[in-house]
């Protein structure tokens, strides 16, 4: 089962889970995932040791997308 | 397929700034050097011509010599700030935060930032050290610590939050993490290691054991 998850004030939010079967899951998890997008969310998957991408679209493959907010420098 | 992209989203932010590489960053540590030397050698060969000249004067040339220690030290101070723990802490949602944090670690990396507030990870920059409102650079060989403040600006957020939204963020782009982040300071890690808090100084020794073996 994939997961979009938001980092937030809760520790973290699940906000859809899809699998590969289930095109219905996949598309409400997508809205959400835009949703958040306009809300000045950035979409990340971890993609393995060190590694992470930044995604504009929702990856239907992926195991776990992120939500996080921008970062700045101090 | 999703559309990805390899640059970190945050660099639209700083279009002014140049990439960050490692030439860069060590051309700075060079600027550093130079102007640390600047700032102290005045005051130090002063505070000694003033003893040389005028034994008289040597609770000045004292206090001179003082300034040439002390204004080093302070640059270092505000670059250990950089990691040390700020904001609320958001005790009740610390432990998902915690959770989540730990999944994205390896091992013997969760270990250390329980332990030291720290979450160590590899680039190719160097061995980096990401706390919640900051991050150390070690250089490869761990001759230098670069100091970056770089936070995410949301308090509600527990810390372990902070700590992989910025682990995130480096992971997608280090270099355009580096560029994203204000550089604090960068001086020698002894002199940036009795600045941190005690809790968090075991993990800059293991970052710089790390930096000296990928050096090797």
């Amino acid at each position: 089962m994939a997961r979009l998850i938001r980092m937030d004030g809760t520790g973290h939010s699940t906000l859809a889970e899809w699998t590969d079967q289930d095109d219905a899951a996949f598309e409400a998890a997508v809205q959400e995932f835009r949703g958040q997008l306009d809300l000045g969310y950035i979409g990340t998957v971890p993609d393995g040791p060190g590694s992470a991408a930044h995604v504009r679209d929702l990856p239907r493959e992926a195991d776990l997308v992120i939500l996080r907010r921008p970062i700045a420098g101090g | 397929m999703s559309a990805s992209a390899p640059a970190l989203p945050e660099l639209g932010q700083v279009p002014w700034r140049e990439r960050t590489d490692a030439r860069f960053l060590a051309r700075h540590g060079r600027w550093w050097r130079v102007s640390t030397a600047l700032y102290t050698a005045p005051l130090a060969v002063g505070s000694v011509a003033m003893v040389a000249f005028e034994p008289i004067t040597l609770p000045v040339a004292l206090a001179t010599a003082a300034h040439a220690w002390m204004i080093p030290e302070l640059y270092a101070f505000r670059g250990a700030s950089v990691v040390r723990a700020k904001g609320p802490r958001n005790e009740r949602a610390e432990p998902v935060a915690q959770g989540l944090l730990a999944d994205l670690l390896g091992h013997d990396a969760r270990d250390l930032q329980r332990r030291t507030g720290l979450a160590l990870e590899h680039g190719t920059l160097g061995t980096w050290l990401v706390g919640e409102a900051g991050a150390l650079l070690v250089s490869p060989g761990a001759k230098r610590v670069h100091c970056f403040c770089v936070r995410v600006p949301e308090p509600e957020l527990p810390p372990s939050d902070r700590i992989a939204h910025l682990l995130l963020a480096l992971r997608t782009d280090e270099e355009g993490f580096a560029t994203v982040a204000n550089h604090a300071f960068c001086g020698a890690p002894w002199r940036v290691r009795r600045r941190l808090p005690k809790p968090m100084r075991p993990a800059l020794d293991v970052a710089r054991e790390r930096a000296r073996a990928e050096a090797r």
